[in-house]
């Protein structure tokens, strides 16, 4: 009987838990839901229905015009944001792991220091360092070019950062004394046994470079002028300040919000568990 | 024969072992060396090199040589450029709408983020890993179309959100002069709660269940577990998603890049990486040099101000 009054309690607190997280989710969900119902529709019913129910589908045509608009540049842009944001997360992980390691396993002068160094890193604001390397690039006459976002974009203070702490944790150093003692090099060493026990780290900090690249916006603005290099992000914004002179690229623009986006939420959701992980590491000081 | 070989092979191994153990157990210099140089190279050229050459473009000055058509020189300024930037009204202004977005979104956005966090990790909650994944979802989505998302769902013509505020009788006017930083607020809200809450989330599942167990035998209640054991423990993390909102807030460019395309609201310099970029379009890089270096200072001085106040409060 005395326990009545707490089960209604937890019942009530329940209903009102799911009730906030409901509505929380409903904000997330808002605007993908939005742009999925939008870019199925005609432009001619952007503004005339009603933007949260669908009305004639279009999504198939408004690809293809997404596609075949300006000489298929915006398939372009899906290609130059792959090398930069995937060909770049990758060199970047590998650098960031054989960097991390070394801090990790090695002992030697300096080590301390330069991790700090590294840190510091860590808090330089990506848009302050993007004006000055525009100076240094237009010296080198690097504008304009694929490297000149690709180059900066390798470097990840913070995947450093977690490839240390994820060597620490996950490669033994008897491990790495007794592949010494079988005479295998360091290098060896590290690519035989090292980076099979760091995978799901070395994922985690692909992901999460890949986002840092897929994100900055700044640096290719900066950097950039020629269409044909542009990354997604940059052709939409480009796209997106036209359409009040071109309101047929509004359908477009949306359309092509939804191509860019659905792809990378599927991959992160497959790889959720690699992401949690490191969160879990990042969080843990 | 083999045995005595193998025997042998054994005890120049371990010989080598030891002696190698003696010295630290580390490999040789060149080999470290060639770990480190595939990172440290772009570290050093796209990471040092241009903070060196912003500080020193931000104490040179353009003189010119007898009138105002004179041929131009650069020379040593000292904090000429400095003076400047804290002279601009602009400069100013855009501090004062950033630190003012930051004020309030910042606690905002944490504070549901935390909330977020205490429930999921409460028995309370079903459907965790829904909740969990469409927190988390935008954060997969840059900033610039967040931006052109939010965009559509601010515009008289198209919003869905309009329509129905009229339908009970509001005038909401997202992209007005009151209104429109809060808009780029929402935005930027959108985009990080979840990436902040998971955080927090992963803090709060590597605390020891018997915690809980300890303070449920001497009466605690789950609202006293989650603010007197649960905030406290995970206090670094709360800390660290700080840190990281201020760097982000001082960073603000292309959300309000977005929405100015749509509304006149948002000037080009409506924050301080604004301004820096409108300075550099018009080729003073100098100047552009100096106010990005001021921005940098206000972040760091933020930054480790906020790390240092918490961490002394909170004995960490």
């Amino acid at each position: 009987m005395s326990s009545q009054p707490a089960i209604r309690e937890s019942r009530v607190s329940r209903t009102a838990v799911m009730a906030l997280m409901f509505l929380l989710a409903i904000y997330f969900l808002l605007p993908v839901y939005f742009l999925i119902v939008a870019a199925t529709k005609p432009q001619g019913d952007l503004a005339s229905t009603n933007g949260l129910a669908f009305s004639d589908f279009n999504l198939f045509e408004n690809l293809r015009v997404l596609f075949t608009r300006s000489d298929g540049i915006f398939g372009l842009w899906a290609m130059n944001t792959v090398f930069y944001a995937v060909l770049g997360a990758a060199v970047g992980t590998l650098i960031s792991a054989l960097c991390g390691y070394a801090l990790a396993k090695f002992h030697f002068r300096g080590r301390e220091f330069l991790f700090s160094v590294i840190l510091g890193g860590v808090l330089v604001p990506t848009t302050a360092l993007a004006l000055p390397l525009f100076l240094l690039f237009s010296a080198t006459g690097l504008v304009n070019t694929y490297l000149a976002v690709f180059l900066p974009s390798i470097v990840s203070p913070f995947g450093v950062y977690l490839a240390r702490i994820f060597a620490n944790a996950s490669v033994p150093q008897e491990l790495v004394e007794s592949a010494r003692l079988d005479g295998a090099g360091e290098f060896r060493t590290f690519f035989s046994v090292a980076f099979k026990l760091m995978t799901p780290a070395l994922v985690t900090i692909f992901l999460f470079q890949f986002v840092a690249i897929w994100n900055n916006f700044f640096l290719p603005m900066v950097m950039l002028q020629k269409e044909s290099l542009f990354p997604i992000t940059l052709g939409l914004y480009q796209w997106n300040g036209q359409t009040a002179r071109a309101p047929l690229l509004q359908q477009s623009v949306i359309t092509g919000s939804l191509v860019s986006i659905v792809p990378v939420i599927i991959v992160f959701i497959l790889l959720q568990r690699f992401w949690r992980t490191g969160l879990a590491a990042g969080s843990l000081k | 024969m083999t045995g005595i070989a193998t025997r042998a092979t054994r005890a120049v191994a371990s010989s080598e072992g030891r002696r190698r153990r003696l010295n630290g157990g580390g490999p040789r210099a060149g080999t470290v060396i060639a770990f480190l140089i595939p990172f440290f190279l772009p570290f050093v050229l796209f990471y040092l090199v241009p903070v060196g050459y912003a500080l020193w473009q931000s104490v040179r000055v353009v003189r010119r040589t007898g009138g105002q058509y004179g041929t131009s020189y650069t020379t040593f300024g000292g904090f000429e450029q400095y003076a400047e930037v804290f002279q601009n009204s602009e400069f100013w202004a855009s501090i004062g709408r950033i630190g003012l977005f930051g004020v309030v979104q910042v606690p905002v956005m944490l504070f549901v983020a935390l909330i977020m966090a205490l429930l999921l990790d409460t028995p309370l909650l079903r459907l965790k890993s829904f909740f969990r994944i469409t927190a988390f979802m935008p954060y997969a989505v840059p900033g610039v179309i967040a931006a052109i998302m939010w965009s559509y769902l601010y515009s008289p013509q198209l919003s869905p959100i309009v329509d129905l505020l009229k339908g009970i009788g509001l005038e909401p006017d997202f992209l007005g002069p009151g209104a429109v930083l809060w808009s780029a607020a929402n935005v930027s809200t959108w985009l990080w709660t979840g990436y902040n809450m998971l955080i927090m989330y992963a803090a709060l599942q590597s605390i020891p269940q018997e915690l809980y167990e300890a303070a449920k035998i001497d009466g605690a209640s789950n609202w006293t577990i989650a603010w007197r054991i649960k905030v406290p423990i995970i206090a670094p993390s709360i800390v660290l998603t700080t840190v990281f909102s201020i760097i982000g807030t001082l960073q603000l460019y292309a959300e309000p890049a977005v929405l100015r395309q749509i509304s006149s609201n948002i000037s080009s310099t409506f924050t301080p990486n604004m301004l820096a970029y409108a300075v550099a379009s018009g080729n003073n890089y100098q100047q552009a040099a100096a106010i990005s270096v001021v921005i940098a200072v206000i972040t760091f001085v933020l930054s480790f101000g906020f790390m240092r106040l918490t961490s002394k409060k909170a004995g960490l």
